[in-house]
């Protein structure tokens, strides 16, 4: 931090509001003051969001498109415990789950910078469980709508062909992603519980695994929103 | 702050010191690009035959008989497909993106070298596999390029068996690949910039890489989620594109889908695709130009911002391919208007381009001679996508040579200039040699008036009305008998500027063994890649300390100076006039 305040020592002279911002922008060496990896990761991200939109907006069109009426969420996502089925209990519990996952990895980033490495690797490796508990569960519901519902990528019983394609293919397209995260959060927990980046000192790098994680739970809750919702 | 000094630091580049890891496994930018390019060209040189293949049919239909009617489609889909992407998105880009942009911002290298380097293998491998699909049993799609559903992958279309389906994997690997590679360009444009280089001072090949690839993350998504679902369609059999239908008399299990949607994600990519191959190629002819006329580029600041416009403008005229899909009205009017509106930044350059050539000191040299011939055949394709940007007249030409023309001209022959501009004018700092400059001026106007004589009456033959897609059009009566003696020359002219370029082929092999030793700046240029302190720059690029920038790049012929040049690292000095630089001063 002390390097940084003899660095910007100037910064009371420097312009504010628009000039400023265009000042930032076009400086020399770099754009954002943020590392090269924080800056990628950011890129990726926007990237990858054009990825899901468009998923998102084909299921919506397509479902626009189908003259087969479209099967009714609340029946189809219901669990029964022994009881009658409740609507959506599943799906709840699992954006609950990944939710809280999203908690752990910001008191992971936290633990970082503070430079607590058990802590932060610790929480780095609860929040991978999470995130696998979620994925497992998304297998369980997979499971059940092929297995009990009869629903496949090409038809279903209740509707619309394109209800199990767009479901398997965004959601698995989605689980594939937090199966990533899972495996990246591991790597970088063992590479801090190692010891990797005390010579450096710098945690960012639990940011950045942060800033994907952090991404596809927020991913989550559109499509929970256009798939479970609507 | 703290993480200022990152470019000076003394960080951890790979030390290559075998030829695998200094030549095959490199991490260097430098040879990246040149890998990147020798496949992209190979791939280029496999569609230009394709393409004499098929111009051989059509000039000469019942002469050769070399190719049937699905291998035609299928030659025709393969050219198209090889020549806009695995050719130019990855030339311009994986190639001259990743030689220039380091070398150009003062960078050692890319900011993740091993990143970089995975890009081009996956980017090999979907070449691969696009290549493998021309020996599965039924050979490669006949698609078209655009692969439009249903006929994509239904009964009657060529290569409906294996390949499409490796035709739809190879452009999703080339999407990973070209985003592990696309992440760095941008990432190395915004934050490894050398001392001094400012946004504003970078040069405007720099520029035009940089919004391509920016372009290129945000639209190859579309390509990727409709790979991805037409792939599902065919191998799974759900109905994303596939409506109900009858095929040859038989229900189809389809039913449902969208094929419009498919169209709607393919020029959704398929637009700004265009603008990722044209503003590399406006960045590097703008420099090109300004380094050959001794003077500075026109309005360098109108030039960065009609490049981040003609960008952001590329994402909202998509539609305009699809007029004859039929759409409401008002969406035809939008999208018309939107790409009209394109034509303002595009031909402030244009003018900016001729500007900057009047009253220069110009010297034509190959490189420059490229860039001017660019400069011709980017207006005639410029104004005929005019004509075609307007759906009243699109409608009856749409489906006709006059789009062909159009297309070739302003995507085909246009960028292609560029790209020989851009090898002739860095071969000598890449190979440290110099070229024949003879071999390179025969090669130079052969190219250009023989590509004339190959799409110019294309346009011709688009407004008698003549089809395009046709195999042989045999009889008819609203063709008249000349239009076939027109092919017939069109192909002629086609295999001619084929044999042309093996002038250029002859040259570059022939000048890497036994071509003179280059000057490191032979061109007298000013901006960072002519200043390193070996040619071809070692790895690492610039010895122990990274140079620091002074001012921008286009200081030529200052009145006053002794030299008609000022490098960009040469500090303020009396005498010199600084108020052409538009940089942050420090």
């Amino acid at each position: 931090m002390a390097s940084e305040m003899t660095d910007t020592g100037g910064a009371a002279a420097l312009p504010q509001g628009l000039s400023g911002f265009a000042r930032d922008w076009t400086a020399d060496r770099q754009t954002f003051h943020v590392p090269w990896g924080k800056a990628m990761m950011w890129i990726f991200l926007l990237s990858d969001t054009f990825i899901f939109s468009l998923f998102l907006t084909s299921y919506m069109n397509v479902r626009m498109s189908t003259r087969v009426p479209w099967p009714n969420p609340s029946e189809v996502f219901a669990l029964s415990f022994g009881g009658d089925p409740i609507p959506l209990i599943l799906i709840a519990i699992m954006t609950f789950i990944l939710i809280t996952s999203s908690g752990t990895m910001a008191l992971a980033v936290n633990y970082g910078y503070r430079g607590d490495r058990a802590k932060t690797a610790a929480l780095m490796f609860v929040t991978a469980a999470f995130g696998a508990t979620f994925v497992g569960m998304q297998a369980f519901e997979w499971m059940k709508l092929i297995v009990d519902e009869g629903v496949r990528p090409w038809g279903n019983p209740m509707g619309a062909a394109q209800f199990g394609s767009t479901f398997f293919m965004i959601t698995g397209f989605h689980g594939f992603h937090v199966s990533c995260g899972v495996i990246y959060l591991a790597v970088i927990a063992l590479k801090v519980l190692r010891g990797d980046y005390e010579a450096s000192g710098n945690y960012e790098v639990v940011e950045i695994a942060g800033l994907y994680w952090h991404f596809v739970d927020l991913v989550w809750v559109f499509i929970f929103a256009f798939f479970y919702l609507w | 702050m703290a993480y200022v000094a990152i470019a000076d630091r003394d960080h951890h580049l790979h030390d290559p010191d075998t030829f695998i890891t200094k030549y095959i496994w490199s991490q260097d930018h430098k040879v990246i690009a040149i890998q990147y390019a020798i496949t992209a060209i190979f791939v280029g040189v496999v569609a230009l035959v394709l393409s004499l293949l098929f111009r051989l049919q059509l000039g000469f239909p019942d002469t050769f008989n070399l190719v049937d009617p699905n291998q035609y489609y299928q030659y025709v889909t393969m050219h198209g497909m090889i020549m806009v992407i695995y050719l130019l998105t990855a030339l311009f880009l994986g190639g001259f993106g990743n030689y220039l942009i380091p070398l150009m911002c003062g960078a050692r290298d890319m900011v993740f070298p091993y990143m970089n380097m995975l890009s081009f293998w996956v980017y090999l491998l979907s070449v691969i596999v696009l290549l493998g699909s021309f020996f599965v049993p039924g050979g490669p799609t006949g698609a078209g390029w655009t692969l439009y559903p249903p006929q994509a992958i239904s009964e009657g279309t060529p290569g409906i068996g294996g390949g499409i389906v490796l035709m739809l994997v190879s452009l999703a690997i080339f999407i990973v690949a070209f985003t592990m590679g696309g992440l760095n360009y941008v990432t190395t444009v915004l934050q490894a910039r050398t001392r001094g280089m400012t946004l504003m001072r970078m040069p405007l090949a720099v520029w035009g890489i940089f919004v391509a690839t920016i372009l290129g993350l945000l639209a190859f998504p579309a390509l990727l989620v409709a790979a991805v679902m037409m792939t599902l369609d065919r191998v799974v059999g759900t109905s994303f594109f596939m409506p109900e239908m009858l095929s040859l008399g038989r229900e189809l299990d389809y039913g449902g889908g969208s094929p419009i949607l498919f169209q709607h994600l393919f020029w959704f990519f398929g637009h700004p695709e265009v603008y990722i191959v044209a503003l590399p190629a406006f960045g590097i002819v703008s420099d090109v130009l300004s380094v050959h006329a001794r003077k500075n580029i026109f309005g360098y600041r109108m030039m960065v911002w009609a490049i981040v416009l003609i960008g952001a403008l590329s994402f909202v005229v998509w539609a305009h391919h699809m007029y004859v899909s039929g759409m409401n009205p008002y969406f035809g009017f939008f999208f018309a208007t939107t790409t009209l509106i394109i034509a303002v930044p595009t031909a402030l350059k244009v003018y900016n381009w001729i500007l900057t050539l009047w009253r220069g000191d110009i010297h034509l040299r190959v490189p420059m001679l490229f860039a001017i011939g660019f400069i011709f055949t980017f207006i005639h394709g410029g104004l005929t996508g005019l004509f075609l940007g307007n759906v009243t007249v699109d409608l009856p030409l749409s489906d006709t040579y006059f789009v062909v023309g159009h297309f070739h001209m302003v995507m085909g022959v246009s960028p292609v200039l560029v790209v020989f501009a851009a090898i002739y004018h860095w071969f000598p700092k890449i190979t440290g040699r110099m070229f024949n400059e003879t071999l390179g001026k025969v090669h130079f106007w052969l190219t250009l008036l023989g590509t004339y004589s190959i799409y110019l009456p294309m346009h011709y033959l688009g407004i008698l009305g003549v089809p395009r897609r046709y195999y042989a059009y045999g009889d008819t009566d609203f063709i008249p008998a000349s239009a076939q003696t027109l092919n017939s020359g069109i192909t002629i002219a086609a295999l001619i500027v084929a044999a042309v370029q093996i002038v250029f082929f002859v040259n570059v092999i022939w000048s890497l063994w036994r071509g003179p030793k280059a000057d490191p700046n032979p061109w007298r240029a000013t901006t960072l890649e002519w200043l390193t302190p070996d040619t071809p720059p070692k790895h690492g690029n610039w010895g122990p300390n990274l140079p620091e920038v002074h001012r921008w790049p286009y200081d030529y012929s200052v009145p006053g100076e002794k030299e008609d040049f000022i490098p960009q690292t040469e500090p303020p000095h009396a005498g010199v006039a600084a108020g052409r630089d538009h940089g942050v001063h420090h």
